[in-house]
């Protein structure tokens, strides 16, 4: 954190300055474990052991919240009789088919009830489910479906048919309590050390540390970096934290919670509104392609009928509203017709991969750089060289933007320029100066940023791209109606376009779109057209527009909420009046956790939210995340509809059973539990089970992205070594935003490794000399820096060397050098499909690496040394001594 | 200069009879020094912004003078920030000010071996070509089950983290419009 994200940073010294304990868990040292109280240099892919080992700490010591999670957590709920869990099955659930690679969650279910998918994934699951009651659909359709799965950030949901049975003694074997209980039992402290590559007094020292400042007194917080969630299992990483802070009584509570540290100025904005493929604005899911699938179909599907979700339908009909205007009637059903069907993953690296295979003719690059920035960025660039059309927005001239002239597979012979038949517009971007706009932080505020000059020349904002390039097609089609008759066909799929509601004010010269105009309808108006303010007020008859419910009231009253800027030593410690977080302006989710079932703040020194019996409503330092007038004591019915089946009591207002998940009965794709999993490629065979990787993990076998053999199968001694990738605090993602700037380059020249005095002395590396690294995908070169900062770790009698690789570089800007990226290998975590940039294996060796075509030969010489094939690593089920 | 001023003005006598005994802060001050103004101080106006980097989001003052940005600091009054900006935030005066940033459309065709200058307004009409072309081409009404699916698969995008709230909703509205569902950013990567 002190590395990626320095100015945040300052309040974790603030908090130490004040007696917190700063605990750090990495395997690199870094200027953060210097300030830290406690340093823990675990092996890279080994967080669940640890964090299991923790919760298995607390769980058998007795030392969790037990008001808490009686009252908060899902605990009590039973889980149905035919639930195996990895304990029966070596590191596998129930319901996992080795053929499709898919896991069948029926029965990770509750006992008395079904309750529909989570997060995300809920469409294809309940319709799914419907479906096959019907028998309408193949076993193949399901398998791809299953594969788009779900995007987790922020939603949650899920749907009850009954009523879980419950045991409120936690005593009943197969409550989710004794569950848990039983799954992590095996996460010993000496198991634990042995995984993780540590003592077991390095254990104790934080799970000490950890059960004593946690409970009624004092909270705890986890933040982490988005790494953990670069892991096949990464889904499961922030799971686990989840558990333990839910154990723990730390969410909701002030110092608490589970804190990610995104990278990008608006990355949490860009999923709130997502340019993603699988949601639309505000975690609504994507429909999926179903027979007979209407409006209604994919609400019920989804919403669910208890907690906030139930109110999806509204959103969705305020979102359509927002998007078709008076075209989108009840008789239309508001145009949801007009939505395209996902049928399968349409996720970047499937993309990628339809690229290469010459599917996927167009491509819009926008502030991004996959030809240096992505895993495997080699298999990239093919894709880049093989479109018919490329359009890159950017302020420099990135790798992927001339790739076709001096790109790396020109230099190696493989591709030529003239053989390259992309066409390629690069058109170059305005700044954040340079425009108005709000970025969400990583805190989920909205910050307005104003315009304080022109851009010059042709840069543009991407508001102005995107409307004039949506104002140019429609004119386009517009006039192809009237020119040349299109077919009936034609003109139906061309509606949602001309039909859309593209009508922003624009301003000065270049005729920029007023980004206040997009805020406000992205905020919502009524039936008159007055700006909304709050999400509450959306309705399914067609009467309010919203374009993301979440940010409801963002623009309320007229009055940009984003541009507030009440100085921060003006106001609470909350600082409510500083830009508006979504949803509602709470700065605290799920804050009616801090106070206890009855209302009253656990204890006066972490009061919160409180409810006030004599105003009979919620007060506090924050806007309550509940219903503000809703009492403690209040009991739903039994027939109960959406917010109102949520108890007095239940915090977490957005699941159906009102209560945090320590165990998750449907909506992942790995399993209700976290299990710890070797990473795909790993040097070490797995001690937990005898399954050695994430069964479900996404595997894509192609000649471009060759795996390492893992474990004990023979091959991998080939790439002993772990290699983690990471930032500088100096450099910012793949470079587009910082290798072309003087000053960070001075700071950062160029592309080095960081490698253990003891590794430096096996493989001959000298500090400030070169050194290759090569995968199964690559072979790179970087500046040796030998330092104490790595450190060797032993696993089961065995040492393993861990390098660090910071992956910023390219070819083009300031500060060059090849990108860490070309080594990582596309294999995906099933849930949200992203990549495991943070432990994956390779070699090590002194010396620059090959130029042309040897360069490509010696990647090929390691993997025929280490066997590989298309099948290796691809395994979904190993049992102990390799694959079965 | 009166003989007087001149004499106070030396750096020892500055020393000795004003509040720097140590001669480490106002004493050694050349005239130079006293000369500078700060950017800031002249800047035509300030404008509030935010650090287009990571996701901490620290607040920016951004100075302009004669429309040319002259200087970006920390916003002392944001409750995230309280005016600290690290070196990539710290730098970002450079990131929108660089003599190198790209200012023009520049155009590869098809096996072409160089850039070429393209006119911004005839760059806009042929990607608009460009799209409407592909989506024809591509286009899916159902699948082989004839279940709707009402999209094309013929071209994706990627992008999105570093951008605005009001420029990824438009980007999402247009592209769902259009039937494109290769929709993705750097949340995925
Ligand atoms: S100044 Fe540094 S810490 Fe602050 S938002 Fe920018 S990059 Fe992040």
């Amino acid at each position: 954190m002190a590395e990626c994200h320095p100015v945040g940073f300052q309040w974790v010294m603030e908090a130490k300055a004040r007696g917190a304990t700063i605990i750090h868990v990495d395997p690199r040292f870094t200027r953060t474990s210097a300030l830290a109280d406690i340093h823990v240099p675990l092996r890279a892919g080994t967080d669940i052991a640890f964090l299991g080992g923790l919760i298995n700490h607390v769980l058998s010591r007795d030392l969790w919240f037990r008001e808490y999670v009686m009252a908060y957590t899902n605990a009590p709920m039973i889980v149905r009789e035919d639930f195996r869990d990895t304990e029966d099955l070596d590191g596998l659930f129930s319901g996992f088919a080795e053929q499709t690679r898919h896991y069948d969650p029926s029965t990770w279910q509750y006992e008395g009830a079904d309750v529909a998918a989570a997060a995300g994934q809920r469409d294809q699951w309940a319709l799914m489910h419907r479906d096959e009651e019907a028998g309408e659909r193949s076993a193949a359709g399901r398998r791809t479906e299953k594969a788009s799965s779900m995007e987790t950030a922020g939603a949650a949901g899920g749907r009850f048919h009954g009523h879980p049975e419950r045991d409120e003694t936690l005593q009943h074997p197969r409550c989710v309590f004794q569950v848990l209980r039983r799954h992590f039992a095996r996460y010993t402290p000496q198991l634990v050390a042995d995984v993780c590559g540590i003592t077991e007094r390095e254990f104790e020292r934080v799970a000490d540390a950890l059960t004593a400042n946690s409970g009624r007194e004092r909270t705890t917080a986890f933040a982490y970096g988005v790494g953990w969630t670069h892991h096949t299992v990464g889904v499961q990483y922030i799971r686990t934290a989840a558990i333990l802070q839910l154990l723990l009584g730390n969410i909701g509570r002030p110092g608490g919670g589970i804190l990610a540290l995104r990278g990008h100025a608006s990355i949490q904005g860009s999923t709130d509104i997502p340019t993603l493929f699988n949601i639309l604005p505000g975690y609504l899911p994507m429909p999926h392609a179903h027979e007979h699938l209407d409006l209604d179909g994919y609400v019920s599907a989804d919403a669910g009928s208890k907690g906030y979700w139930g109110n999806m339908d509204a959103y969705a009909v305020s979102l359509l509203k927002a998007w078709w205007g008076d075209v989108a009637t009840a008789d239309n059903e508001y145009c949801f017709g007009y939505l395209p069907r996902l049928t399968s993953s349409h996720s970047n690296y499937d993309t990628v991969v339809k690229q290469v295979e010459g599917s996927c003719e167009g491509y819009f690059l926008v502030g991004e750089n996959p030809a240096v920035g992505t895993s495997n960025s080699r298999m990239n660039r093919f894709g880049l060289a093989n479109l018919t059309w490329l359009v890159v927005r950017d302020f420099n001239m990135i790798e992927s933007a001339t790739f076709w002239k001096d790109g790396p597979e020109i230099d190696s012979g493989e591709l030529t320029t003239e053989d390259i038949a992309t066409e390629v517009f690069f058109l170059p971007a305005a700044a954040h100066v340079e425009k108005d706009g709000s970025f969400t932080n990583t805190q989920r505020m909205l910050q307005w940023h104003h315009k304080a000059v022109e851009p010059r020349g042709d840069q543009r904002s991407e508001l102005w791209f995107y409307y004039h390039l949506g104002r140019i097609i429609r004119e386009k089609l517009a006039g192809a109606v009237s020119r040349e008759t299109p077919t009936p066909e034609q003109a139906e799929r061309d509606r949602p376009i001309l039909d859309l509601t593209w009508d922003y004010p624009t301003i000065g010269e270049f005729a920029e779109p007023d980004a206040e105009a997009v805020l406000a309808e992205i905020s919502g108006w009524d039936g008159e057209g007055r700006p909304l303010s709050s999400y509450t007020q959306l309705r399914t008859d067609g009467s309010t527009r919203c374009g993301c419910w979440i940010y409801c009231g963002s623009y309320a009253e007229g009055v940009n909420q984003t541009a507030r800027r009440k100085p921060g030593r003006e106001q609470s410690w909350v600082a409510p009046e500083w830009g508006w977080a979504w949803p509602l302006n709470r700065r605290i989710l799920y804050n009616r956790a801090s106070a206890d079932p009855d209302g009253a703040p656990w204890s006066e020194r972490k009061a919160y939210l409180w409810w006030d019996a004599e105003q009979r409503k919620w007060v506090g330092h924050d806007v309550p995340d509940f219903q503000a007038t809703k009492p403690p004591d209040y009991r739903p019915p039994t027939d109960a509809e959406r917010e109102d089946a949520i108890g007095g009591s239940e915090p977490f207002i957005m699941q159906a059973d009102g209560r945090g998940w320590l165990y998750v009965p449907t909506g992942l794709a790995d399993g209700p539990m976290p299990a710890h999993y070797e990473p795909a490629e790993s040097p070490v065979a797995n001690l937990l089970y005898g399954q050695q990787a994430n069964p479900a993990r996404r595997v894509f076998p192609h000649r471009l992205n060759r795996y390492a053999p893992s474990g004990e199968t023979p091959g991998s001694e080939v790439y002993p070594h772990v290699f983690t990738t990471y930032r500088l605090t100096e450099h910012h993602t793949a470079g587009g935003m910082s290798r072309w700037l003087p000053y960070l380059s001075e700071l950062q020249p160029e592309f080095f490794c960081e490698v253990s005095p003891a590794l430096a002395a096996e493989r001959g590396l000298e500090h400030g000399g070169w050194a290759t690294l090569v995968s199964p995908r690559a072979a790179i070169e970087a500046r040796v820096l030998v330092t104490e900062r790595m450190r060797p770790v032993t696993v089961g009698g065995h040492t393993i060397h861990q390098i660090g690789l910071p992956y910023h570089w390219g070819d083009n800007g300031l500060s060059t050098g090849d990108s860490a990226n070309e080594l990582l290998p596309i294999v995906l975590d099933p849930n949200v499909h992203i990549q495991p940039t943070k432990a994956d294996t390779c070699d090590i060796r002194p010396g620059r690496r090959p130029r042309g075509r040897a360069r490509l030969a010696l990647v090929q010489e390691y993997q025929r040394r280490a066997g590989i094939t298309a099948e290796t690593g691809t395994e979904a089920v190993t049992r102990r001594g390799g694959p079965s | 200069m009166g003989v007087r001023a001149w004499i106070e003005g030396w750096p020892a006598v500055r020393q000795i009879a004003g509040r720097d005994p140590l001669g480490r802060g106002a004493a050694a001050k050349s005239d130079r020094s006293r000369m500078l103004r700060a950017r800031t101080e002249d800047a035509d106006r300030m404008v509030r912004s935010v650090c287009p980097y990571c996701a901490v989001g620290c607040g920016q003052q951004v100075y302009v003078s004669g429309e040319r940005v002259v200087q970006i600091e920390g916003d002392p009054d944001s409750p995230v920030s309280r005016g600290r900006l690290c070196p990539k935030g710290a730098a970002s005066h450079q990131l929108v000010t660089a003599s190198d940033r790209q200012t023009a459309v520049r155009y590869r065709r098809p096996h072409g071996t160089e850039w070429e200058d393209l006119d911004l307004d005839t760059a806009m009409d042929m990607i608009a070509d460009r799209v409407i072309e592909t989506r024809r081409r591509t286009w899916e009404d159902t699948d082989e089950n004839g279940r709707v699916l009402r999209r094309t698969l013929g071209f994706a995008s990627l992008g999105g983290a570093t951008l605005d709230n009001e420029e990824n909703y438009l980007m999402k509205k247009l592209y769902t419009a259009l039937g494109a569902v290769e929709i993705e950013n750097q949340a995925r990567i």
